[in-house]
């Protein structure tokens, strides 16, 4: 149901599952790339044309070296959205993912008819000595993972079973999520100034579990974007399209019947 | 063969608690540290390399951050004082970490007065720095290389002569007005030197023609020296023995016991410096691609990274003895006539060698050791590497043929 291929993107290669039929619905990945969203995004293509990129620097392309912010990002995601077939799209973003559809919202939302984010990152609260983001990069994995996920085993993976092009596709995530969220850490200190921009309705989604950013975080990210809603999923950390995908799928093709008309309004 | 003594400045009153953390980087916290502790022990390490001016041995520092292993954490500052305090030999920095240092021009300028202080004694040492200096720089490991010779070029551009400031809007770095006062006193540039673990490093610094350094392995530094001198061949150049450099920790002793009791003192700097958390060990994009798959398919790493000897054997440096760090020409030891033998052979097996840093002071070796190490070492083994044969350089025919094609 779907499948995956290398298209031509902003002139850049880039790795997209697609497939399905119905709304369109463009899917940006959260800090580990697409591995393990086979179910997920299986899900979302019951009811939707789903398109999910590879984000540069994730996934087995090329990472071009004027690729190098998240914005750039952002404007790499436009560029494949100007497509006529995601006319009217659920924008959906997981995480790092969501760091990203927030940054193209606060821009120019209007071609998506509603958004879904799930624990994104890229904005901050606190004060310069708070912590909104956990240090992920100063734990051991055992210990990152515990903050990840709601059952750290989630983060196990049988490396054996993995052919050379997933390990360098694992290895290419974490060096290009490191890289665009190193330094401010996590989070673009222009984007909290420009929430009000985001023109489309929204659902802030939040693991109840996630230890990288928790969930006070993401309602009061809600309650800064205009009328958006936040619904709290049970029993799942940072990635609910791999721990929760069905309770996360549900949420989204839900939310999306609810805002059908956005476009024709 | 040039000779340097090299010391990080250790703190070894911290290392118990560092052992007991699993960290002697980054987490241990600064409030074990006493001032007055740290004073005396800049004092001694200076008295030292003032003994070093004395004896004729040129002197090497270097910085690390965060750490109760090395106390020097800006290597320019103590530069500074030895450009004042010393007066003949020559002064190595290796070096400034010049991807985790946001102001290559900041860096410049250093360099510059460090060389005019000191009248021309400076060798200038542009590092990438070790994995766990990123964390305390926040330096993003993320396209580190990129960074890195972008630094390097702004750098010596800097510090060469110009009859207008220039400006520089690069990838990493951005400036409108560079002119630095003063600039350096050697023409265009101080000499520079370059780190590196790999054959990939030593193609690298072989393009540029700089002193490329390999500290403490020797099977390390044999290969990094044969991609050098290869590159520097296909590019029509000799690489000659003074573009290699060597670290190696030193005792030496009237005897061979007297050598291996000094030796066992210093390797406490090998013993401890690879004591780190795990996070800060491979920080994501630090190493390339296939290094990290290979690194995923080794499975869960191992606490720390095994130093292969000559005859192949993995040794574990927190652990290992005197004899398996001489085994992997980690340790020179032994008396005057060994440690002689010991540079003879290995400036065979690299290939030739033209510099030979000597940590005559490492781990808990103390004031009075460290001085009969650096005495004896001057005294009797010194005076015999003046005129040490140098092996052939394989490529020196290549090289000949390719300049004549290039021509």
């Amino acid at each position: 149901m779907i499948s995956t291929e290398i298209r031509t993107v902003s002139g850049i290669q880039t790795e997209i599952v697609s497939g399905g039929s119905g709304r369109p619905l463009l899917y940006l990945h959260g800090h580990l790339g697409l591995e393990r969203h086979g179910r997920f995004l299986g899900l979302l293509a019951e009811r939707h044309r789903v398109v999910a990129p590879a984000l540069p620097g994730f996934g087995r392309t090329d990472w071009p070296r004027e690729i190098r912010s998240v914005s750039d990002l952002a404007y790499f995601a436009m560029d494949l959205a100007d497509d006529p077939a995601l006319e009217d799209a659920v924008l959906v973003g997981s995480g790092f993912g969501g760091w990203v559809a927030l940054d193209m919202l606060v821009r120019s939302g209007g071609r998506f008819g509603c958004a879904v984010l799930a624990d994104p990152l890229g904005v901050k609260f606190g004060g310069h000595l708070d912590r909104d983001f956990a240090d992920i990069h100063a734990l051991a994995d055992a210990d990152a993972a515990g903050l990840l996920f709601h059952d750290p085993r989630q983060a196990d993976r049988d490396v054996s079973a993995l052919s050379d092009d997933d390990l360098a596709a694992i290895v290419r995530a974490r060096e290009a999520f490191t890289f665009f969220g190193w330094k401010p850490y996590m989070h673009d200190p222009s984007l909290r100034r420009w929430l009000h921009r985001v023109g489309v309705p929204t659902l802030v989604a939040w693991g109840a579990s996630d230890g990288f950013v928790g969930a006070d975080h993401g309602r009061r990210l809600a309650a800064e974007i205009p009328g958006a809603r936040f619904e709290i999923l049970a029993e799942c950390g940072h990635f609910p399209a791999i721990e929760r995908p069905e309770a996360l799928s549900t949420l989204v093709t839900d939310f999306a019947a609810g805002h059908a008309a956005a476009a024709a309004a | 063969m040039k000779i340097w003594h090299f010391s990080e400045m250790a703190y070894p009153s911290a290392w118990d608690a560092g052992e007991a953390m699993g960290s002697m980087r980054v987490v241990l916290p600064n409030s074990l540290l006493d001032a007055g502790e740290v004073a005396d022990i800049y004092h001694r390490h200076l008295d030292e390399f003032m003994l070093c001016d004395e004896l004729g041995i040129n002197i090497m520092l270097n910085e690390h951050h965060a750490t109760a292993t090395c106390l020097n954490s800006a290597v320019p500052l103590t530069m500074a004082v030895l450009a004042r305090i010393t007066k003949n030999v020559r002064l190595l920095s290796l070096g400034s970490p010049i991807a985790n240092r946001p102001d290559p021009v900041r860096v410049a300028e250093e360099m510059a007065i460090i060389d005019v202080l000191s009248r021309g004694r400076l060798e200038m040492g542009l590092v990438k720095g070790a994995p766990y200096e990123i964390a305390p720089a926040n330096s993003n490991p993320g396209r580190l290389m990129d960074r890195f010779w972008e630094a390097h070029d702004l750098i010596l551009k800097a510090l060469s002569p110009h009859d207008a400031p220039f400006s520089w809007e690069g990838e990493y770095f951005h400036y409108r007005h560079v002119n630095i006062w003063p600039r350096p006193w050697q023409q265009p540039h101080p000499p520079v030197w370059i780190t590196g673990l790999s054959p990939n490093s030593g193609r690298m610094i072989g393009e540029r023609g700089h002193v490329a350094a390999a500290l403490l392995s020797g099977g390390i530094a044999k290969g990094m020296f044969d991609a050098y001198r290869k590159r520097a061949a296909e590019l029509g150049r000799v690489a000659t023995p003074d573009r290699f450099a060597y670290c190696v920790l030193l005792g030496i002793g009237h005897n061979e016991a007297e050598g291996r009791r000094r030796a066992e003192h210093v390797a406490g700097y090998v013993r401890t410096s690879p004591v780190v958390a795990e996070p800060f060990k491979n920080p994501p994009g630090y190493n390339p691609v296939p290094a990290n798959v290979a690194a995923l398919k080794a499975g869960p790493t191992q606490s720390v990274a095994r130093v292969q000897t000559v005859d192949g054997r993995a040794i574990d440096p927190t652990r290992a003895s005197v004899q398996d760090f001489m085994d992997a020409r980690t340790v020179f030891a032994g008396n005057p006539d060994q440690v002689y033998e010991q540079i003879v052979r290995f400036n065979q097996e690299v290939g030739g060698l033209g510099h030979l840093i000597v940590m005559a002071q490492g781990g808990t070796l103390d004031h009075a050791d460290t001085c009969e190490n650096l005495r004896l070492f001057a005294k009797e083994v010194m005076p015999r590497l003046g005129d040490l044969a140098m092996p052939e350089n394989p490529y020196a025919e290549a090289a000949e043929k390719a300049a004549a094609a290039a021509d």
